[in-house]
C-alpha cells in the first residue's frame, strides 16, 4: 500500500516564495483536490508530487522514500501525470498516443499482449475506442483531453496526478472524466487533482487541500475544507453553499 | 523490417550501382573483375566516393530526424540551423592554421565545431520545445558561424588558403580517397548508434517535455546524447563533404507519409533515403553537362531551398 505524502515541501522561484512547509498525507482510493486561487501554488506542489520539480526544503516522498530519489521506470510506473500543456507534438493516431503511457512498463523489445491490453482499456474506459485509428491532429479538443487522458491510464499507475484535466472539456464530457476518475479511486488507485473550479471540486473531491500564497489554509475531508469561511481566507470571495434538490452540493461565488 | 524499409535497402543498392558506373567516363559494372584497366576508376574512385555519400546522406538523414523530434520541430535541419555551419567553420579553422595535413586534424575541429553548435542550439532552445526560439537561435548561431568562416578567409596567409576554404566549402565528394571513409566511417558509425538509442525517448517527448520526463525520459542524458550523436554524424558528414544542406531537412518529410509521424518510426527510413539521395544526386551532378562539375552542396541547396519554401507555405496556416 504506497503513501504519496508531502513532507514540509518548501520551494522558491526567483526569490519568490511559491510554496512554503506544505504538508500533507495523500490517501489511496479517494480523490483529493488541490484548490486554491491563482498563483497559490497549486501546480507547483504537483510538480513536486510528481518530482518534475525538486523543492528547497522538505520532498515529497513515496512510500517514505523521497520521489527525487526513486528510479526513474519505477516511480513513473508508480506515478501517472497528466500534466496541463496538452500538446501533441506530432500527428500521431490515437492508440500510438495512448501507448506512450506504457513506456515505462516497456521491455526493450517493443509491446507485449499486456500492452496492448492496457491499452485497450484504456481507450474504452475514456470512450476512445471508436477513434484509436484517427490522427490526433483531426481530434477535437475534449476528444484530445480525453486520449490524453487515456495516456496515462495506460501506464495503470498506483497514484494519477493530473492538472486541471477538466479545463478543455465540454460539460456531458465533464462529467464523464469525472466519472472516470472515480472509478479510479473507487478500485484502489489515489487521485490529486488541481482544479480551479469550485462546483467540480465539491462534485468529486473526497479530500481537498486548499492553498493560498503556497501555504495549507485547510487540509481534509472536502465536506470539512469547503466551507464558507474557509474559501473566503483562501479566494477572498463570499460564496453561498447549498444542496440542490438532488442532494448535489453547489459552491456559488456571490462577492469578493 | 517494413515494407518501406526493403524498398529503401533496393533504392539503395540500385543508387550504389548507379554512382559506381556514372561519371565523365561510363564504367559497367563488371569492369572491376577481368583486368580491366577501368577497374581502377572504380576502385580507387568511384567506390569511395559511392561508400562516402551513402555514409554522409545516411548522417544527415538520420541527424535530420532525430533532430525534428528532438525538437518537435518539422523544419529542424542541422545544415538549416547552424549545426553544419559551426562544423565547417570548425574545419575552416584547421585549414587556416595548415592542420589539414593531418588527417584527424581536420574531423577533430569539424566536430568540435558541431558539438558547440548543437550544445548551444540544445542549452538556448532545445528544452523548451519553442519554433520561434529554436528558428532565431538557429538563424543567429548559423550567421555567426558563417561570419567567423568569412573572417577566416579574408584574413588568410596565403590566396591558396583562402581558395582552399572557399571551395571545400561549397561542399562535394570529388575526388575522395579510402583515407577519408577510414575517417568518416567510424565516427558516423559510433553517431548513428549513439541517436538509435533516443528513439523511444523522442516518441515520448511528442507529448512534451514533462509528460515525457513523467513516463521516464531523463532529458539531460538525452540532451546529452542527442548533442553527441549528432556532431559526430554532422561533423563527420562535413568533415567528409563540406557543407550540404537540406539533406536532413527534405528527408524526413519524404518518408513520414510511408512510415508515419511517430519520430522513432522515421529513423531508420530517414538514414536510408538520406543515403540514396546524397547518392542519387551525387551521379547527376557527375553526369550534368557543366564545364566543370557541379559542386554537389550547391546543387542540394538549389534542390532543398524551394523545398523549404513549399513546406512553409503548406504549413502556414498551422504555423502563423
Amino acid at each position: 500500500m504506497s503513501v504519496l505524502a508531502a513532507e514540509g515541501i518548501g520551494l522558491s522561484l526567483d526569490g519568490k516564495r511559491i510554496l512554503d512547509s506544505i504538508s500533507h498525507v495523500f490517501r489511496r482510493g479517494r480523490v483529493t483536490a488541490l484548490l486554491g486561487p491563482n498563483g497559490a501554488g497549486k501546480s507547483t506542489l504537483l510538480d513536486c508530487l510528481a518530482a518534475l520539480r525538486k523543492p528547497d526544503d522538505g520532498a515529497a516522498t513515496l512510500d517514505g522514500q523521497d520521489v527525487q530519489q526513486i528510479d526513474r521506470r519505477v516511480r513513473a510506473r508508480a506515478i501517472g501525470l497528466l500534466p496541463q500543456a496538452a500538446d501533441v507534438h506530432w500527428n500521431i493516431d490515437v492508440t500510438t498516443l495512448v501507448g506512450l503511457g506504457r513506456m515505462p512498463h516497456r521491455g526493450r523489445w517493443g509491446e507485449t499482449a499486456a500492452d496492448r491490453d492496457a491499452v485497450a482499456r484504456a481507450l474504452a474506459a475514456t470512450d476512445m475506442t471508436g477513434l484509436a485509428d484517427q490522427g490526433v491532429e483531426h481530434l477535437s479538443g475534449g476528444e484530445r483531453g480525453r486520449a490524453l487522458l487515456a495516456r496515462v491510464l495506460a501506464g495503470e499507475p498506483d497514484w494519477l496526478l493530473a492538472d486541471e484535466p477538466l479545463a478543455s472539456l465540454d460539460p456531458g464530457h465533464q462529467l464523464d472524466v469525472l466519472a472516470r476518475l472515480r472509478s479510479i479511486a473507487d478500485a484502489g488507485s489515489g487521485v490529486v487533482l488541481v482544479l480551479h473550479d469550485l462546483h467540480l471540486a465539491a462534485r468529486i473531491a473526497d479530500d481537498a487541500v486548499l492553498l493560498r500564497d503556497g501555504k495549507v489554509v485547510a487540509a481534509g475531508p472536502a465536506g470539512d475544507v469547503l466551507t464558507a469561511p474557509l474559501i473566503a481566507q483562501a479566494y477572498g470571495v463570499d460564496v453561498e453553499i447549498g444542496l440542490t434538490p438532488a442532494g448535489h452540493r453547489f459552491i456559488l461565488p456571490i462577492a469578493r | 523490417m517494413t515494407r518501406l524499409t526493403l524498398w529503401l535497402v533496393l533504392a539503395l543498392v540500385l543508387a550504389a550501382c548507379l554512382s559506381v558506373a556514372s561519371g565523365k567516363v561510363w564504367v559497367p559494372l563488371d569492369a572491376w573483375t577481368a583486368a580491366d584497366p577501368r577497374s581502377i576508376i572504380i576502385v580507387e574512385l568511384r567506390l569511395p566516393r559511392t561508400l562516402l555519400a551513402l555514409l554522409v546522406g545516411g548522417a544527415l538523414g538520420l541527424s535530420g530526424a532525430v533532430m525534428q523530434g528532438y525538437l518537435r520541430n518539422p523544419l529542424a535541419d542541422p545544415g538549416l540551423f547552424g549545426v553544419s555551419s559551426g562544423a565547417a567553420f570548425g574545419a575552416v579553422v584547421s585549414l587556416y592554421f595548415g592542420y589539414a595535413v593531418q588527417l584527424w586534424l581536420l574531423p577533430a575541429f569539424a566536430l568540435a565545431g558541431a558539438g558547440v553548435t548543437m550544445a548551444l542550439l540544445a542549452l538556448i532552445a532545445g528544452r523548451s520545445g519553442s519554433l520561434i526560439l529554436f528558428t532565431l537561435a538557429g538563424m543567429i548561431l548559423t550567421s555567426i558561424t558563417g561570419s567567423l568562416t568569412a573572417l577566416a578567409i579574408s584574413l588568410a596567409p596565403t590566396p591558396f588558403v583562402s581558395s582552399q576554404i572557399v571551395t571545400w566549402l561549397m561542399g562535394a565528394l570529388t575526388d575522395r580517397s579510402w583515407d577519408d571513409i577510414t575517417v568518416a566511417l567510424p565516427l558516423t558509425v559510433v553517431g548513428a548508434g549513439l541517436l538509435a538509442t533516443t528513439a523511444r525517448s523522442l516518441d515520448a517527448l511528442t507529448l512534451g517535455e514533462q509528460a515525457a520526463r513523467s513516463v521516464g525520459v531523463d532529458p539531460g542524458r538525452l540532451q546529452l546524447v542527442v548533442i553527441a550523436g549528432t556532431a559526430l554524424c554532422v561533423g563527420a558528414a562535413v568533415a567528409s563533404a563540406g557543407i550540404i544542406g537540406f539533406v536532413g531537412l527534405i528527408v524526413p518529410h519524404m518518408v513520414r507519409p510511408f512510415a508515419g509521424n511517430r519520430p522513432s518510426a522515421i529513423l531508420l527510413p530517414s538514414a536510408l533515403g538520406g543515403a540514396v539521395l546524397l547518392t542519387v544526386a551525387d551521379s547527376l551532378v557527375r553526369l550534368a553537362p557543366t564545364v566543370s562539375e557541379l559542386r554537389l552542396g550547391i546543387a542540394m541547396s538549389m534542390l532543398g531551398g524551394p523545398f523549404f519554401l513549399y513546406l512553409l507555405i503548406r504549413m502556414r496556416r498551422r504555423l502563423a
